[in-house]
């Protein structure tokens, strides 16, 4: 079995794995790092999307094996513990969750699009998370809290540094 | 004490803590010593005969534990419960949880196994040999129905589960000699509900104490059908709904993994898991809609409504699920919509095919029933050229007009479709979108703009029990709440009502909050564990405000009742002299006497000095039974550019107005609007589940099966009028259903009135580009803006 050296939120693993075992799996039944759910088998819904060295990737279609050498941020390693990440705040105050089963993908996923882009516009910020489906909230909330939480984020960097 | 009032503040919700930190606890999180995991074989074809299951070499396979056949529960698994037998001679077929000798649908479980992690049960279902022997799929309804057609339950004779009727007033008067007769036949198309989380079941056994944990939306009504269904005595079986990521109806349900995952863990002694996979779950998930309607209007000619009969066909899919046959039947109640009229008929027929069995999906029977009125509306404005405002003004109650005795037999209690529909046409600038229309009409622009109208009302607050009995209904509709006070003044409030996602948390809190005059941060809501929560009947139908939240009004009245009498004792005063307001009892004319309530609670807790007889507790529960439903409404306008080349159409405006009654959350209802408008606008233009000619469902996955994504919806504008509903004391209706009711006919008429020129009368739902282009082409070419573009593969405009 092929081992895995791999770091997830700050803490580091080492595991051996079957080839096939999906990042998403590992870190869920192997790890208990549940805070990444796992919403289809196609990866179309983007509920299971993590940073791998600071990318967004979809963790259901990433094999365990893949991450090694790697590092993983899950929403379980965002914020400093205490406080929330700007993302997790604006979530929160815009009512941008409803059952919350897409909310840790989302998060992540805008993450990357606010990296990327960090002033985003209403439709970027709808093109940027096109792969991440919501069935609760229609997605207005999560735009808007979306492009708050990037306003936070440029007012202070370091916050933003802090979730790497 | 000032503080602002809870009930009508946007308070943020306390549940996204978690959620927004992953902290959550989804039944696929559960993790127990020595947990077995679960995997169901399913069948590849839409209905056949069993003729032998083999799964000895499964249970060869490296960590698998057992594997059983359907043959191997026969004696234990029972029948899944149909709860709502909704005529006397209803045909219910038995629905063994793991099919014997027949399956009837493609995704019916024909086998399971159960094996030391995920991966090794599901490799394990490749070593299940299974013979099947096809016999012939059931898919057309119409076909169904005829003599001689293939029968899905071929011991039952018919196709045809029941037949139920409803009649009132003169129907052949209101259609003699009317001046205008409106005819359509309309689909509503299967729907996959598609909740963000798979359905997911952990069950222990210790000694002869069974625990469930599920994904589900009910876990008190789950808790007493298992108990019937397996024989395990309701005592002895506690079922939690830890977080449930959405259900829309879908986990409104007792399912057959729910069972066997039950049975299976006192079989093998050990706790088992089943988390199902999206494609597992396309297949296997109730499904809803899916019906014919066949639809006549009668009128005058100045568009006043004299009659209206509704014939149905519903599809049941291959089995009677929980409320499965009920479910098309309470739009008998909401196809006459806010609108006066003489005569009505309601006729269904419950149709069995070969397909994934139907039942409640967000609005349940409403949302058909919805869509059919409001599409005829339009249709009776087109015929006679009236504005589809005015013709639906002609024609609705008059705010002076309620209390309203409908012709669908129900009272509705409260509304003010004036004032919505004058504040939607505001925000819409309505005129100034017509008048754009006309231009573009008159330069033909390839790109057209079309209007849709829905105003629309609802039954929400399911629902007065002697309503439910008078249908058959095999339970309820109360709903049960308690407020315990502990000593130090903070409350914990125990709810019936089984949230997943709708914020009952916060909202509760705040209701108990105001009622109690505590802090909001001092309430804690506990709910969605049978051993917790004694009592309920769970949420669905948007009931959870209108009947819980009602229980809750009461229970909190109770505490002040109590505490008042130990007030009263320890001011000295007459307890008739006791106020109370802001958490503070007071004597009346003695302002500088008075005793909060948290002082009060830790004088009882002490009990050293109450009042003679009491007994030391403010604890209180109420259960509510409501007397009547209670009636959301509002104005939905949706402004659509087709682009004729294309068939491509773009909301370019959608306005909803609502009147959900008092709001109790501002946020929370704003965001009930939101997520209903997405799934409404979602069966109007991207879903369906589709099967194909030999029955197999061809949309298993979320490449298939087109759940909307950010950049497939507008950005909403939502506003509200608010008439109180006056059959409860909150003055509330309920939210969770009405955008999904209302936005599916407002877009499909934006669409159809966008094509009117091009002699377009429907466009079949979903309304994807292909189906609009096809209507475009299918109407008469003297009404192409670009006469002589109707040629080519237009010309078959076929599906149209
Ligand atoms: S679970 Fe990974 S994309 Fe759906
Ligand atoms: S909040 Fe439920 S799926 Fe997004």
């Amino acid at each position: 079995m092929p081992r895995v050296s791999v770091e997830v939120d700050g803490v580091k693993y080492d595991d051996d794995v079957e080839p096939r075992l999906l990042l998403a799996h590992y870190l869920r039944d192997r790890l208990g790092k549940v805070g990444t759910p796992i919403g289809c088998d196609t990866s179309n819904c983007g509920a299971c999307t993590v940073l791998l060295d600071g990318m967004s990737v979809k963790s259901c279609s990433v094999l365990a094996v893949q991450a090694d050498g790697k590092d993983v941020t899950t929403i379980e390693g965002l914020g400093d513990g205490h406080g929330l990440h700007p993302l997790q705040q604006a979530f929160h105050e815009e009512h941008a969750l409803q059952c919350g089963y897409c909310t840790p993908g989302m998060i992540m996923a805008a993450l990357d699009l606010i990296r990327e882009n960090p002033d985003p516009s209403d439709q970027e910020v709808r093109e940027g998370l096109e792969g991440n489906l919501c069935r609760c909230t229609g997605y207005q909330n999560i735009v808007r809290a979306v492009r708050n939480a990037a306003g936070a984020m440029r007012q202070s960097p370091a916050q933003e540094e802090a979730t790497r | 004490m000032t503080a602002a009032p809870e009930i009508g503040s946007a308070r943020l919700r306390s549940e996204d803590a978690k959620l927004i930190t992953g902290q959550t606890n989804w039944t696929d999180n559960i993790q127990l010593p020595g947990l077995l995991h679960v995997a169901f074989l399913r069948s590849p074809v839409s209905h056949a005969r069993i003729t032998r299951v083999d799964v000895e070499a499964a249970r060869q396979r490296p960590g698998v534990v057992a594997a059983f056949s359907g043959a191997d529960f026969a004696d234990e698994q029972g029948s899944l419960p149909c709860a709502w037998p909704v005529t006397e001679d209803m045909v219910l077929p038995d629905h063994p949880p793991i099919a014997v000798d027949e399956v009837r649908y493609a995704g019916e479980p024909v086998a399971v196994v159960v094996a030391r992690d995920r991966y090794a049960a599901a490799d394990a279902l490749e070593a299940i040999d299974v013979d099947y022997e096809t016999l012939p799929a059931v898919l057309d309804m119409e076909e169904a129905i005829k003599e001689g057609a293939d029968l899905v339950h071929s011991d039952k004779g018919t196709n045809q589960s029941y037949e139920w009727v409803f009649e009132a007033g003169d129907i052949d008067a209101a259609f003699r000699d009317a001046p205008v007769v409106i005819e359509r036949r309309y689909i509503q198309q299967r729907l996959i509900p598609t909740a963000m989380e798979p359905r997911a079941v952990v069950c222990s056994v210790v000694g002869d104490e069974y625990t469930m944990w599920s994904a589900t939306q009910i876990p008190h009504i789950l808790r007493l059908m298992l108990a019937t269904v397996t024989g395990i005595p309701e005592h002895r079986l506690r079922v939690i709904a830890p977080d449930v990521g959405g259900g829309f109806g879908s986990k409104l349900q007792v399912y057959s993994e729910e069972v066997i995952c039950l049975l299976l863990a006192r079989r093998l002694g050990r706790p088992v898991k089943w988390t199902e996979s999206r494609s597992e779950g396309n297949a296997s998930v109730h499904h809803g809609r899916d019906q014919i309607q066949r639809l006549s209007l009668a009128a005058e000619a100045d568009g006043r409504i004299r009659g209206l009969k509704v014939d149905l066909l519903a599809d049941m899919g291959a089995y009677l699920m929980l409320v499965t046959p009920g479910v098309p039947l309470l739009g008998a109640f909401m196809f006459n919509g806010i609108y006066k009229m003489d005569a009505y008929t309601f006729k269904c027929a419950g149709i069995f095919t070969t397909k994934t069995p139907t039942d409640a999906y967000r609005g349940a029977g409403r949302p058909e029933a919805t869509f059919g009125i409001e599409r005829l509306m339009d249709e009776l404005a087109n015929e006679l050229s009236l504005d589809p405002l005015e013709v639906r003004r002609r024609n609705w109650i008059t705010h002076e007009e309620f209390p309203y005795d409908t012709i669908a037999g129900l009272t509705y209690d409260s509304g003010n479709y004036e004032a919505a529909t004058d504040k939607a046409t505001e925000l819409f600038d309505y005129d100034a979108l017509r008048a754009e229309q006309a231009e573009r009409r008159e330069r033909q622009d390839p790109v057209q703009l079309g209007i849709g109208v829905s105003t629309f009302t609802e039954m929400c607050g399911l629902a007065p029990s002697r309503v439910l009995g008078s249908l058959a209904y095999g339970a309820g509709g109360w709903e049960h709440a308690s407020v315990r006070v502990l000593p130090s003044g903070k409350v914990e409030v125990v709810t019936g009502s089984s949230a997943h996602g709708q914020g009952h948390e916060t909202a509760w809190a705040q209701i108990t909050a105001d009622r109690l005059g505590v802090p909001f941060e001092d309430v804690r809501v506990l709910h969605g564990d049978t051993g917790i929560s004694p009592k309920g009947m769970d949420t669905y139908g948007s009931r959870s405000l209108a009947v819980g939240g009602v229980a809750l009004y009461n229970a909190c009245d109770k505490v002040v009742e109590k505490a008042k009498r130990v007030a009263a004792h320890l001011l000295e005063a007459d307890e008739k002299d006791i106020e109370f307001a802001g958490g503070s009892f007071s004597v009346r004319g003695v302002p500088d006497q008075t005793r909060s309530i948290q002082e009060i609670s830790l004088a009882t807790f002490a009990a050293h000095d109450l009042p003679e007889g009491f007994e030391p507790s403010l604890d209180s529960d109420a259960t509510h039974d409501p007397d009547n439903f209670s009636f959301p409404h509002g104005t939905h306008l949706c402004a659509v550019e087709v682009d004729t080349e294309t068939g491509f159409a773009k909301i370019r405006s959608y306005i909803a107005v609502d009147d959900v009654g008092k709001v109790v959350n501002p946020l929370i209802v704003e965001g009930q609007v939101h997520g209903g408008l997405a799934q409404g606008i979602a069966q109007a233009l991207y879903e369906e589940a589709v099967y194909d000619a030999d029955g197999n469902l061809t949309t298993t996955t979320m490449a298939d099966y087109l759940v909307p994504s950010a950049t497939d919806l507008p950005t909403f504008t939502t506003d509200r009028t608010e008439t109180p509903a006056t059959t409860n004391p909150l003055g509330v209706k309920g939210v969770g259903e009405a955008g999904t009711i209302a936005s599916t006919p407002a877009v499909v008429n934006s669409i159809v009135d966008a094509l009117r020129p091009y002699g377009v009368a429907d466009v079949p739902m979903p309304c994807t580009p292909e189906r609009v282009w096809r209507a475009i082409r299918g109407g008469g070419p003297e009404h192409s803006p670009r006469p002589g573009a109707g040629g080519g593969l237009g010309s078959a405009g076929g599906e149209a």
